[in-house]
């Protein structure tokens, strides 16, 4: 019996122990790709580095410099709309349907009218009312009230998706305040024929005009979107760096007729499709649209593991380590209860922050109050499930709440569409209705006696931005604490770079201390458990110790 | 009865010993680690190498188990209480006398009562407790979207944390037995050879001699 076990065993053990070790010693190999990982660069797909990959559009069949419509020249803007709607005959139709031009969006789920024309965030508070200087990050001409025709597709801007000549630029449609008008002052005139000939598939610098510049400087609203991103590093964005991919935004946010992939209001916090069927276009701007749902190439364990992550925490958690790299600061706080102060009567501003590419940038401006900056800075994390939940002019509050949510969001371990995502939180004290218990309109931007930035009467400008549109107002406006929520999801950084497991799995200053609904190895642990478990052990040293001490020092120590 | 050198530890017992030994310390060093106990390497390094130890071992677990059935071996994990008390009483009073360990190795015994009924408790509790704690962690990916899971998750995990401590533990009390009695090396090399001094009745010796005369000098 024991003869015919040991035959059987042995050179079985013998061969398959060493194999086993050697197969999970080599699958284990994964684990030093930390130390390796610095070799790992990404070749440029493009070899010209000069082009932006824009999606599946590539290698158009028009030059259009060579085009007689657009030798212009041109009086007006729309003069060169309608020159490209003499060609793109639909355009105009398909255009006029995306966000870019209506500023408004309905949430299909819950009815609520959203959308930049009718929101209120915490910078410069509200468009509405204020168009004439907001909108000139609409994607037309000419809007500066309640009048603007959005049926009239010449007043489509096609030029500041399109143009490349990099000088393009639009002023505010309305005059404002002379003290804020003058900022506008001295611009060089536009050559408008030849931004018309250098149209070409939209590139980094022109989805950032607007979006880089969002809330009234370079990435104070986002975070991870900024001017540093228009001739990123691939340290900076492994997808946008020009010694890397040089994907265009539209690579990632593809169009259909001119409405874009992703979305802000209602975001796909955890895509279950994948890469799709071969030849199918992804139709959302999620990291899986193109990495599939098991991005991590399975030949290790850790791989195996991080594969099994997706399901829980989102890309961008490991995969964007900081929030406003690149050199360019975000704001992280505004504070608008100390706008309005003035010198002889002037309004006037302060630098006081000097951000990693060596810019200056202003702390305090009579228009705009206080602002706080930070860069490189660690992101909020928690469960999101692509749903933001607005606070929108309608909405009543408590005032006597802690702060007031902008836009919450929602989410839990529980929720199947749910991830672990990043987030830039944004605080700001900012005027409300006292009350009523709402948040207000106010007119900032005109050229009247109320307009706030010009006069300073923050109790008159609210009056008038409330007036305007027919709301109620007590008459009475306080500043009240709110908070609003930006998911990050822009400057990727190279896998060599990603979040360390450590950065999350340890019992401090875990990335996702404040994150719950889950068992986290290493940060999690049971202190009743981890007590008696060391006294257990401790307490065993001991008695051993002891034990021994009196063997040795026992009269009879015939150390047997 | 006479004493003799006889091979006790087969060369699979050895191999199972030691490489069980090795894996076990990788276990612990890295469980810890993974734990949040300390950072002396990557926690993606402890994973990997915990995981690959883990499957290791359950695989050499699998081997000593058929092993242990088909040689019959299992017997000598079979508790008793005879001698039991003399054993106890050795530890807590008799070894600071220098009185002689009470227990004589048979050749169908070679473990004490107290190092039965400890090695027992290991296989019966110590280890299950560990291993199935451990592969419902492993296969957390499989079941997580089960109602309460990252409960039960948290559960399984201060079991596979508890048993790891007793197993520390029993290590620890493991290795300092190995000095009491003789000395540290007389009772490291039984497993390193396989031969020790046994207490041999007339017919195990004539069966020994006749039939397997390698296993006795």
């Amino acid at each position: 019996m024991q003869q015919i076990a040991m035959i059987f065993s042995l050179p079985l053990l013998t061969m398959t122990l060493p194999a086993i070790l050697a197969i999970n010693l080599i699958v284990g190999f994964g684990v030093f790709d930390a130390q390796a990982r610095d070799t790992w660069p990404t070749p440029p797909i493009n070899p010209d580095r000069s082009a932006q990959i824009s999606g599946p559009l590539q290698g158009g069949t028009a030059d259009h410099g060579k085009f007689p419509e657009l030798k212009g020249p041109f009086a007006t803007g729309s003069d060169v709309t309608k020159a490209c709607l003499g060609c793109h005959t639909e355009t105009g139709q398909h255009f006029m349907k995306n966000i870019h031009w209506t500023w408004s969006y309905v949430n299909p789920d819950t009815g609520q009218q959203l959308g930049k024309r009718y929101l209120i965030n915490n910078f410069c508070t509200n468009s509405r009312g204020n168009e004439g200087m907001c909108a000139q990050c609409h994607a037309g001409y000419g809007w500066k009230d309640e009048q603007f025709d959005f049926t009239d597709e010449t007043k489509i801007d096609c030029l500041v998706c399109h143009e490349t000549t990099g000088n393009y630029y639009k002023t505010p449609n309305s005059a404002g305040n002379a003290a804020c008008s003058v900022m506008f002052e001295g611009k060089p005139p536009l050559d408008l024929a030849a931004a018309a000939r250098s149209v070409d598939l939209p590139q980094r610098a022109n989805c950032g005009t607007c979006h880089f510049y969002g809330g009234g400087g370079d990435n104070v609203k986002h975070g991870d979107l900024s001017s540093a991103l228009k001739e990123p590093p691939r340290t900076l964005d492994v997808h946008m760096g020009v010694d890397g991919l040089n994907f265009a935004c539209t690579a990632c946010h593809v169009t259909d007729q001119h409405v874009w992939a992703g979305s802000r209001y209602q975001v796909i916090s955890k895509d279950k499709q994948g890469t799709g069927q071969p030849g199918l276009r992804p139709d959302v701007a999620t990291c899986e649209s193109c990495h599939g749902l098991a991005p991590h190439p399975v030949n290790s364990l850790t791989n195996f593991k991080l594969n099994d992550h997706v399901q829980s925490v989102a890309c961008q958690t490991c995969h964007i380590p900081k929030i406003a790299r690149g050199g360019v600061a975000t704001i992280v706080d505004w504070d608008w209860r100390t706008a309005g102060k003035t010198r002889d009567g002037e309004g006037y501003h302060e630098e006081g922050y000097i951000q990693g590419n060596g810019v200056h940038r202003y702390t305090y401006k009579s228009i705009k109050g206080d602002f706080t900056y930070d860069e490189n800075m660690v992101p909020e994390y928690a469960w999101f499930d692509g749903q933001m939940l607005y606070t929108t002019i309608d909405t009543e509050f408590d005032p006597n709440a802690e702060f007031i949510e902008i836009n919450g969001f929602s989410g839990s371990r529980d929720d199947p569409d749910s991830r672990i995502w990043p987030f830039k939180r944004m605080h700001t004290w900012q005027p409300y209705d006292k009350g009523r218990g709402t948040l207000v309109y106010a007119s900032l931007w005109g050229e009247d006696e109320t307009a706030f930035w010009g006069n300073y009467d923050m109790g008159a400008a609210i009056a008038k931005g409330m007036a305007d549109f027919g709301l109620d107002y007590s008459g009475e406006f306080g500043f009240i604490e709110t908070l609003s929520w930006w998911p990050i999801t822009h400057m990727v950084a190279p896998k060599e770079n990603a979040l360390d497991c450590r950065d999350c799995h340890q019992p401090k200053n875990s990335r996702l201390a404040s994150v719950e609904g889950i068992y986290l190895p290493g940060r999690d642990h049971n202190d009743l458990l981890n007590i008696l478990g060391t006294l257990l052990v401790g307490g065993t040293l001991a008695g051993i110790i002891i034990h021994a001490l009196i063997r040795i020092f026992s009269p009879k120590g015939a150390h047997h | 009865m006479a004493m003799h050198r006889v091979k006790i530890f087969s060369l699979f017992e050895r191999f199972w010993h030691w490489a069980q030994m090795i894996l076990i310390l990788v276990l612990l060093m890295t469980g810890f680690g993974v734990h949040g106990f300390h950072d002396l390497m990557s926690f993606g390094t402890a994973v990997t190498l915990h995981t690959s130890a883990a499957v290791t071992l359950l695989l050499l677990w699998a081997f000593s188990v058929f092993w242990l059935f088909t040689t019959r071996s299992w017997r000598h994990f079979i508790p008793t209480w005879q001698g039991m008390w003399g054993v106890m009483r050795y530890y807590a009073y008799g070894i600071f006398k220098g009185e002689r360990h009470p227990y004589r190795k048979a050749y169908w015994r070679k473990h004490n009562p107290l190092q039965a009924l400890a090695y027992l408790m290991l296989k019966i509790v110590l280890f299950p407790a560990i291993w199935i704690t451990g592969l419902l962690y492993l296969f957390y990916f499989a079941w997580h979207n089960l109602p309460g899971a990252p409960l039960w998750l948290n559960g399984i995990a201060q079991v596979h944390t508890a048993a790891a401590f007793m197993i520390l533990a029993f290590v620890l009390i493991h290795v300092y037995l190995l000095t009491t009695g003789h000395s540290f090396r007389e009772h490291v090399m039984p497993m390193v050879t396989g031969f020790d001094e046994v207490d041999l009745s007339p017919e195990e010796e004539a069966y020994l001699r006749k039939d397997q005369p390698g296993d006795i000098r």
